[in-house]
């Protein structure tokens, strides 16, 4: 029996799991896939928005706020990639300059600091490559780049280190209030619980229909992306939003904490809560729209498309708290952006309605967060000579492209939850993230997991269960049925 | 820090020819730097023939064409590196790398020579629409998981794009089992060499169709099949042309881009249009004392060439370093430019005083020709043509400049048009 149960190990699932760890209990995370962050967490903006965009009032707002105040420290206590560089929003036309002064005043009222109204060659001055028909901009220098599945691996990390329990492959299929505790069927098995935390993102919905009566409902909304090549990285130095309409905050150019270029995203309908596929209407609209920001953008400098799916719904807010009907089941549903920049204040916030449920906090002496490993490349000379000293796999580089190394690789599966697939090994180690996409370094990668975890070459996938990547060996029919 | 004559990144077919070369042109300290744990670069995932043929005048198999030069360099005092990845090259020429033996290390040379080769276009540089599932490889990748580590990746192939290495996929995939259910190619021509046509799809029966692409990936997580769809004049797919192909893999082969990274810090000015090193007659860059060869600085269709060209970087490394071909920024260089129906030459410029009789051009045309003619002019003043009767983007041309037109000539322009044979 578990004191809380978390349902999802995205990043607010992750986060909550984290927050609950600090202190006396027993906690469990329910993650429906192979791998944590393998859902929105993995294929948003990885922006750390300021906050002036959600409307005052909401929870959305205030934990935006908040969490954007927090997300420094937290990335610095789990060494994860996080750099304020500050946004931009462009006005292109009075309509524009209209709405740049109620984004100001809304971020006024939500309390963002240090946001200015610039002109449109104040802008240009700072980023010489916006488009020069730039008419002004609002500057929010408290907005961030994070990397976002970082975030939550290292979220869990330590959570597992600090006593959690993570069980993959275990999507929830039933959930049952059994007197004072709940019982929860999943594909790895029953698990009981006191209380229920739903972090299950596009998901969500469903998991709380099966406990409690439907009050929402997800209208999952896709999101279309270009990640482009490191020689591109410097095309802008800021996050450069256009004006959001009623679709959202529109498609955005941002620089990421690896060097790249992120461009996007779209906001259509999505086929269903899991439709990430990538549609050529979606991205030349994406690159269309990003042009007007800044024409330098070279898309010839593509490397990867992808797309994520916002858990949207009627209501423009997170859909957090108690249940109205299910005891001890707490919502942290329809969390869609600004959540990754809320997460970490959705997690107080979650732990607090435990709280006030009756759940008793009482803080753990000892608390030991996990950090995400330093890439050998990124190390000292000083902590190269370490490393290599410790392994000397350190001096093999797997990944050409992102300079990673068959150590870096070796010790990302020593951790308390290893990657299980090659994509894992490139969520937690950048491996395959670069250029040549995994053509080089993906054989090696798998050979190295099936060598270090006793896998077959045949067993592991590419990242979900059931992405195999060989059919057999060849000389014995491995093309055979 | 220790010190070299020459050093060259990687042992490749490039680098392994330019490195012999250098050592039997007089450069005594050679060092050949490669990643890999064998030398041989991407030939030893090629065990097809067809290797040699110009260069021996007889056939061989990847694995035996780079084990001549292998057997040549071990002949050599020249000292090969394994296991070594090169991280930086800097314009002083200090080259500095890493291996699990020796950590981090630096060392010097008179001349670098940069082989790094290539890599494959990605799905995510092209954009193909449609889900994310496992399955969808490039070609070469999908070729070192069968002749490498011995596995198949699937049974129900696509090929998207018709590049020289799809198409010996197509043939290997099929001698393994596997179906490979169509070729696909946007251009109204194939990218590969003729011969692999015929070779690869015909003999095997497998069609290819042209002017189609890949509009759709389906499949959640494998591969499920592809929607193709036929293409207009300007590539951009017809509605209503659309039709699904059961399969559980795609390969791509759908180009290639040379691999240069170290180059570009190091300084080096890359041509746009090869997004290789602007190189002269010799193979030297635009940073004195820094060569490069091969796929890095152009892609080729056959090793042959890519010997012919090495040999020549490998040779004028020595003489660097020894001094007899030291840089003369003053000296006179004629610039050579694509004109019409050309994409790019190579090399970018020719110094008449270095070369003997003849400078060698390389080059590809934009379109498929029948009876055609090249034409190489100065400012509209044509000094040489030649004849072909057949030439496509997919086949490197190869042509000679003697050294008397060049001596006086302002700015050289490759062009390529229709033309009777008289």
């Amino acid at each position: 029996m578990y004191d809380v149960t978390v349902i999802g190990c995205g990043v607010v699932g992750a986060g909550i799991a984290c927050e609950l760890s600090r202190h006396r209990l027993s906690v469990a995370v329910l993650e429906k896939e192979n791998d944590v962050a393998c859902g929105t967490t993995k294929a948003n903006s990885a922006i750390v928005h300021a906050g002036f965009d959600p409307m005052p009032g909401t929870a959305m707002a205030r934990l935006n706020v908040q969490g954007s105040k927090m997300m420094e420290a937290l990335c610095g206590e789990l060494s994860v990639e996080y750099r304020r560089i500050g946004s931009l929003v462009l006005a292109f036309g009075d309509g524009d300059l209209e709405t740049l002064r109620e984004l100001f005043r809304r971020g006024k009222a939500n309390g963002v600091e240090k946001m200015e109204l610039l002109t449109g060659a104040q802008a240009l001055a700072m980023e010489p490559n916006l488009n020069p028909a730039v008419a002004g901009a609002l500057y929010a220098p408290t907005a961030a780049i994070v990397n976002p599945w970082g975030l939550a691996i290292a979220l869990i990390q330590t959570a597992v280190k600090n006593g959690a329990r993570l069980h993959l492959n275990a999507g929830v299929n039933r959930i049952e209030e059994a007197g004072g505790f709940y019982r929860i069927g999943t594909d790895a098995g029953v698990f009981e619980t006191r209380y229920l935390v739903n972090a299950a993102g596009t998901h969500s919905d469903e998991i709380n229909n099966m406990a409690a009566k439907p009050f929402f409902q997800i209208l999952p909304l896709k999101g279309e992306y270009y990640v482009l090549d490191k020689s591109q990285g410097n095309v802008v130095s800021h996050t450069i939003f256009q004006c959001p309409d009623q679709n959202g905050k529109g498609v955005l150019i941002s620089p990421t904490v690896d060097g790249n270029l992120l461009v996007g995203p779209t906001a259509e309908p999505a086929d269903g809560p899991d439709d990430t596929a990538v549609t050529a209407r979606g991205l030349a609209k994406a690159a269309e729209t990003a042009l007007r920001s800044s024409e330098k953008i070279n898309f010839r400098e593509a490397i990867r498309n992808f797309s994520g799916v916002r858990a949207a719904t009627e209501k423009d807010d997170f859909i957090l708290g108690a249940s109205p009907d299910a005891p001890r089941f707490v919502n942290a549903a329809a969390i869609k952006s600004p959540g990754l920049s809320a997460a970490p204040a959705i997690a107080l916030e979650v732990c607090s309605i435990l709280r006030d449920m009756g759940l008793p906090l009482s803080r753990k002496e000892e608390f030991i967060p996990w950090k995400k490993h330093k890439l050998f490349r990124d190390m000292t000379e000083e902590e190269q000579k370490e490393a290599l000293r410790r392994d000397p796999l350190y001096g093999r580089v797997i990944c050409r492209c992102e300079t990673v190394t068959e150590g870096d690789i070796r010790r990302a599966l020593r951790d308390p939850i290893p990657p299980g697939s090659i994509d894992g090994v490139k969520r937690r180690c950048n491996a395959g993230m670069g250029r040549c996409q995994g053509g080089f370094c993906g054989p090696r990668v798998h050979e190295i997991l099936s060598r270090e975890t006793g896998m077959r070459m045949e067993k592991i996938c590419q990242d979900r269960a059931g992405s195999f990547l060989l059919t057999g060996e060849t000389k014995t029919g491995g093309a055979e049925k | 820090m220790k010190e070299y004559d020459v050093i060259v990144v990687g042992a490749g077919p490039a680098g392994l020819a330019a490195a012999c070369e250098a050592y039997q042109n007089g450069a005594e300290r050679v060092l050949v730097v490669e990643r890999d744990k064998e030398p041989g670069g991407i030939l030893n995932q090629c065990i097809h023939s067809g290797f040699g043929l110009h260069y021996f005048k007889e056939e061989l198999t990847g694995p035996e064409y780079a084990g001549r030069f292998i057997d040549l360099l071990r002949a050599t005092g020249a000292e090969l590196l394994l296991d070594t990845m090169v991280l930086h090259v800097s314009e002083e020429k200090e080259v500095t790398m890493v291996n699990p033996r020796d950590g981090c290390f630096t060392a010097r040379a008179d001349a670098v020579i940069l082989t790094m080769g290539c890599r494959e276009r990605t799905r995510g540089a092209i954009g193909i629409p449609g889900t994310r599932p496992a399955g969808v490889f490039t070609a070469g990748m999908a070729q070192r998981y069968v002749n490498i580590e011995g596995y198949m990746v699937g049974r129900k192939v696509v090929i998207l794009g018709s590049g020289d290495i799809g198409l010996i996929m197509a043939r290997r995939m099929t001698l393994e089992g596997a179906k490979v259910a169509a070729c696909v190619e946007l251009m109204p021509y194939s990218n590969g060499l003729g011969r692999n046509i015929v070779q690869c799809l015909d003999d095997f029966g497998i069609p290819l169709y042209l002017s189609h692409t890949i509009t759709e990936i389906r499949g959640e997580r494998r591969v499920e099949g592809v929607v193709v769809s036929r293409v207009d004049g300007r590539g951009k797919p017809v509605p209503g042309t659309e039709r699904f192909f059961d399969c559980d893999t795609v390969l791509l082969s759908v180009g290639l881009i040379p691999e240069n990274e170290l180059s570009k810090e190091a300084g080096i000015e890359l041509d746009p249009r090869t997004k290789g090193p602007a190189v002269y007659e010799n193979m030297e860059t635009s940073v004195p004392g820094i060569f490069a060869c091969g796929n890095v600085v152009h892609v080729h269709d056959l090793v042959d060439f890519v010997t012919a060209e090495s040999r020549r970087a490998g040779a004028a490394a020595a003489r660097f370093c020894g001094r007899a071909d030291a840089w003369d920024p003053f000296e006179p260089a004629v610039p050579l430019e694509n004109g019409e129906n050309v994409g790019y030459t190579v090399p970018q410029h020719i110094r008449p005083g270095r070369i003997d009789r003849y400078a060698e051009v390389f080059f590809r045309v934009k379109r498929v020709f029948g009876d055609s003619v090249i034409e190489v002019s100065d400012g509209g003043k044509i000094l040489s043509s030649f004849r072909r009767d057949h030439m496509a983007p997919g086949e490197m041309e190869h042509i000679v400049i003697p050294k008397r037109l060049l001596q006086n000539a302002g700015k050289i322009t490759v062009s390529a048009k229709e033309g009777k044979r008289n």
